[in-house]
């Protein structure tokens, strides 16, 4: 704790030199342009700030001075009283005597023995002599010889602190980091030429500049680098009202505040750990008689610890109190309507836990000044994610809550894979990386399979929806490859709340790549993360996986619903005894068939329909695919197909190859156990059940092939 | 001779254009593309100067003319910035840097393409020819708010 206060001194000290130079600076000009009232307020805040500093500091001498500065500032401010040369003089010793203990502070870390007293019954003359404004001058004048600031005037010995560090912009260090990176990419490709040659000075010399532009690169990185501990220093402060708010009492520990992130990224984290912060006080931890009540200490107990893992920094937020309620966090999801009761049942604790962060949750019976009002912990979980980053909560009931945050170490530099698509590079960020998946032969040709059109595949039993990079680029599909030769490169991504999978040509490696804005025309391009400049010189592209996600349609088109319907359903069925199902219309009829005898579903346009003797066929992944219009198969009459010019088809693998099921439409996939009654009347129906409160038919499948008496069967794969 | 300025001009196909000097950063040759699949028409690509990513804009859509088949052309970049950006015009032909005077300029003529006019400032008359300046600030951020719109 010494050295993090010692630190909070140090800065403290760093700034208040500046301000004061600038003070100084600005009282001189006032002098000269007494009526300036942009200038006052310009000094009275500059000179607030600092007393502001020093208040929470706990100097107080240094806060008496410059609140008597302030008071004086006041009256100029208000107009009360004009600027003239005893005006100026009393608010240069002010300055001074705020300099002189600033350096007494750097020295021996307290404020000495300074009286300021004297100077503090100046300004207080001043400011009465506006009421008696006969007296007020006599006093001063005798006043006028005295030091106020004993043993220094503005010649202060400027604190060694205020030469040790600088002030950069910050746009100058960009500037810095860009040209480093320029700097590399010149060395990588002059290490390539060297390598040529076989000569020994060239190489050493080429190995000195490779050593010196990585430490380079290594330092400038640095200087972006700012101490988590910047961000904490104030979190003391708000335990300490937001305990007092709540009526409880909480002690605080910081482990790790030297733990460096990039300032862009501190800035980001500020708000949803003060929240966190808030939130674990009011809702984590109990009041003391119940703490007492459950035998802990009375007093809470608050952890904040950051530490770096694996290129990214972990910060954690750990509290002693209740812990997550999950049973509670059940019912309050239930009500409200987060998501279906069934669905609830079915989720493990820990994911029920991880609820807290789902948009407009809150487990807080009553609304209090401090949280509940439903808005926080899903803001929380956005900012984070906004930045590349990560949040949970685990949590023991009754023994606490831990929330675990894991962000990048910076938004500049980040690691990335790169994969290629239309023979073109792009970047995609690793923190939205979940697996590669690889499939070669028979399998890429199969691998990838369809509902209702949706291409999908099966990951560990799992439906992942399939993103073709190319087709959301707009790209031209690539160039059909024999069999034996075609591969499927799948990039399990997670995009938003949606998991997806990105299918491209190629993937290359990781690397580790310097993030650029899009700028201009190309911003509202919601696909794209930035760019970057990669090894050769070239620019490749980075993409975002939300927005691809977005850009598919994944997140919010019927399809992702149906997809998760149909997830739902499977793993509804795993558990009970109940049956996975496929319901489609047939004219009046509704006809339900097992999924499991469904390969895919596709549809194809009215005039795409061929025949063959008599048979109906369409073309179909390079081979024919025979139709069985399931409506007069089923006795009804009519045309096939619907009335927009689409054939829904459901595609049924049999022994030699596949044969198309025309039905009129495709209604829902669900997973029911059900009782079924038989029926005599059509050999084709196995039975009829009520399913979904409809009566609906379940076809037999085999007895339909039988009857169809196809002449051929598909050739299609 | 403060009421005369320094253009830089250059050309596509017999079109003479124009940009005041002060807002050209640099003139380069023909650079690699690398395009950008969904964004409009007139991005031809990012170019990479010097560590910075600029954005080629194909000068000859904003002009109404036919694209620059990048098959075959290989297009100069006029490198011009404000203090919104940088972007990059892909142009046929460099000219000369010219000195102009104010005397010389007109108001773009009404009838004009409108697609020319909301690009362009005015006309100067050249002893031998037309040259029409070009509007920087509108080619920059012009961009911005129609990709913000797309």
């Amino acid at each position: 704790m010494e050295s993090a206060l010692d630190e909070i001194v140090q800065e403290f000290l760093v700034e208040s030199y500046d301000s004061l130079d600038k003070l100084e600076r600005d009282l001189v000009s006032l002098e000269r342009s007494p009526d300036d009232t942009a200038l006052i307020a310009g000094i009275f805040r500059n000179l607030h700030t600092l007393k502001g500093c020093c208040g929470y500091l706990g100097f107080e001498k240094l806060e008496r001075v410059s609140h008597a500065g302030e008071n004086l500032l006041g009256r100029l401010r208000e107009g009360s009283l004009s600027v003239n040369a005893e005006v100026t003089d009393t608010l240069l010793n002010v300055n001074d005597a705020v300099r002189l203990l600033l350096t007494q502070i750097e020295q021996d870390g307290k404020e000495g023995d300074f009286d300021t007293q004297a100077l503090s019954a100046r300004v207080r003359i001043l400011i009465s002599g506006e009421c008696a404004p006969a007296a007020a001058p006599a006093p001063a004048e005798a006043d006028r010889e005295e030091p106020l600031a004993p043993g220094l005037q503005s010649e202060a010995p400027a604190g060694s602190l205020s030469q040790s560090t600088i002030r950069v912009d910050v746009g100058l260090l960009d500037e810095l980091m860009n040209l480093v990176g320029e700097l590399v990419l010149a060395r990588n490709q002059l290490l390539q030429h060297t390598s040529r040659f076989e000569d020994g000075s060239l190489q050493s010399t080429g190995q000195r500049l490779n050593h010196i532009t990585t430490e380079l690169q290594a330092r400038i990185m640095k200087t972006r680098m700012q101490p988590i501990g910047n961000v904490w220093h104030k979190l003391p402060r708000l335990v300490r009202d937001t305990a007092a708010t709540c009526g409880k009492q909480v002690t605080m520990s910081m482990e790790g505040q030297d733990t460096e992130l990039d300032r862009t990224i501190l800035e980001a984290i500020k708000d949803p750990l003060t929240h966190i912060v808030r939130n674990a006080i009011d809702h984590g931890i109990e009041a003391p008689h119940r703490r007492t009540l459950s035998s802990k200490p009375a007093e809470g107990r608050l952890v904040l610890r950051a530490f770096h893992e694996g290129g990214q920094v972990n910060i954690e937020i750990v509290d002693d109190g209740g812990g997550v309620d999950v049973d509670r966090v059940r019912q309050r999801a239930r009500g409200c309507g987060i998501a279906a009761p069934d669905t609830l049942a079915r989720m493990s604790d820990r994911e029920i836990t991880q609820l807290i962060f789902h948009p407009g949750f809150s487990t807080a019976d009553e609304v209090t000044n401090v949280s509940g009002r439903g808005v926080g912990m899903d803001v929380v979980k956005t900012n984070i994610e906004e930045i590349g980053g990560q949040v949970e909560i685990e949590s023991v009931l009754g023994q606490g809550a831990t929330v675990k945050i894991r962000i990048p170490l910076t938004l500049a530099i980040i690691p990335a894979l790169i994969v290629i698509c239309g023979g073109q590079r792009f970047a995609l960020p690793q923190v939205s990386l979940h697996e590669l998946v690889r499939l070669e032969g028979a399998a890429a040709r199969s691998g990838i399979e369809r509902v209702h059109g949706v291409p999908v595949y099966r990951l560990r039993g799992k439906l992942l929806p399939i993103v073709y990079l190319s087709r959301a680029l707009g790209m031209p599909d690539p160039a059909p490859v024999p069999e034996e030769d075609l591969e499927l490169n799948i990039v399990v991504l997670q995009g938003g709340d949606q998991r997806f999978g990105l299918v491209v040509d190629a993937i290359l490696d990781t690397e580790e790549i310097v993030v650029k804005p899009l700028s201009g025309r190309l911003k509202g391009l919601a696909v794209y993360a930035g760019s970057t400049i990669m090894g050769d010189g070239l620019i490749a592209l980075i993409l975002d996986a939300q927005g691809l996600a977005q850009r598919a349609g994944l997140n919010a088109g019927a399809t992702a619903r149906a997809l998760s319907r149909l997830s739902e359903a499977q793993e509804q069925a795993s558990g009970a005894d109940k049956q996975v199902l496929l319901l489609v219309q047939v004219g009046e009829r509704r006809v339900a068939m097992p999924l499991s005898a469904v390969s895919r579903l596709e549809e194809f346009p009215a005039d795409a329909i061929e025949r063959v003797g008599q048979d109906l066929v369409v073309q179909y992944r390079g081979g024919i695919l025979p139709l069985l219009p399931l409506k007069s198969l089923l006795g009804g009459s009519g045309s096939i197909g619907d009335g927009d010019g689409l054939l829904r088809v459901v595609v049924r693998a049999v022994k030699d190859g596949v044969v198309g099921l025309v039905v009129d439409q495709i209604l829902d996939i669900v997973a029911e156990s059900f009782e079924t009654h038989p029926v005599q009347s059509d050999p084709l129906v196995e039975g009829y059940a009520v399913i979904l409160s409809r009566v609906t038919e379940l076809l037999d499948i085999e007895a339909v092939l039988r009857s169809a008496d196809i002449g051929f069967i598909g050739t299609a794969a | 001779m403060s009421d005369s300025v320094q253009i830089c001009t250059f050309y596509l196909d017999d079109l003479l254009l124009g940009i005041d000097v002060q807002q050209v950063q640099e003139v380069i040759r023909y650079q690699p593309m690398t395009p950008v699949p969904l964004a409009p028409p007139v991005v031809a690509g990012l170019i990479n100067l010097r560590g910075q990513i600029v954005t080629a804009t194909d000068l000859r859509l904003l002009l109404g003319m036919a694209p620059t088949d990048f098959s075959a052309a290989r297009p100069m970049n006029v490198v011009i910035r404000n203090e919104v950006g940088t972007v990059s015009l892909l142009v046929d032909e460099i000219g000369d840097v010219i000195e102009v005077s104010a005397a010389d300029f007109e108001p773009s003529p009404s009838t004009l393409p409108h697609a020319l006019r909301t690009i362009s400032v005015g006309v100067y008359k050249l002893p031998r020819a037309l040259l029409l300046l070009l509007n920087t600030d509108e080619l920059i951020t012009s961009g911005s708010s129609q990709a913000a719109a797309a």
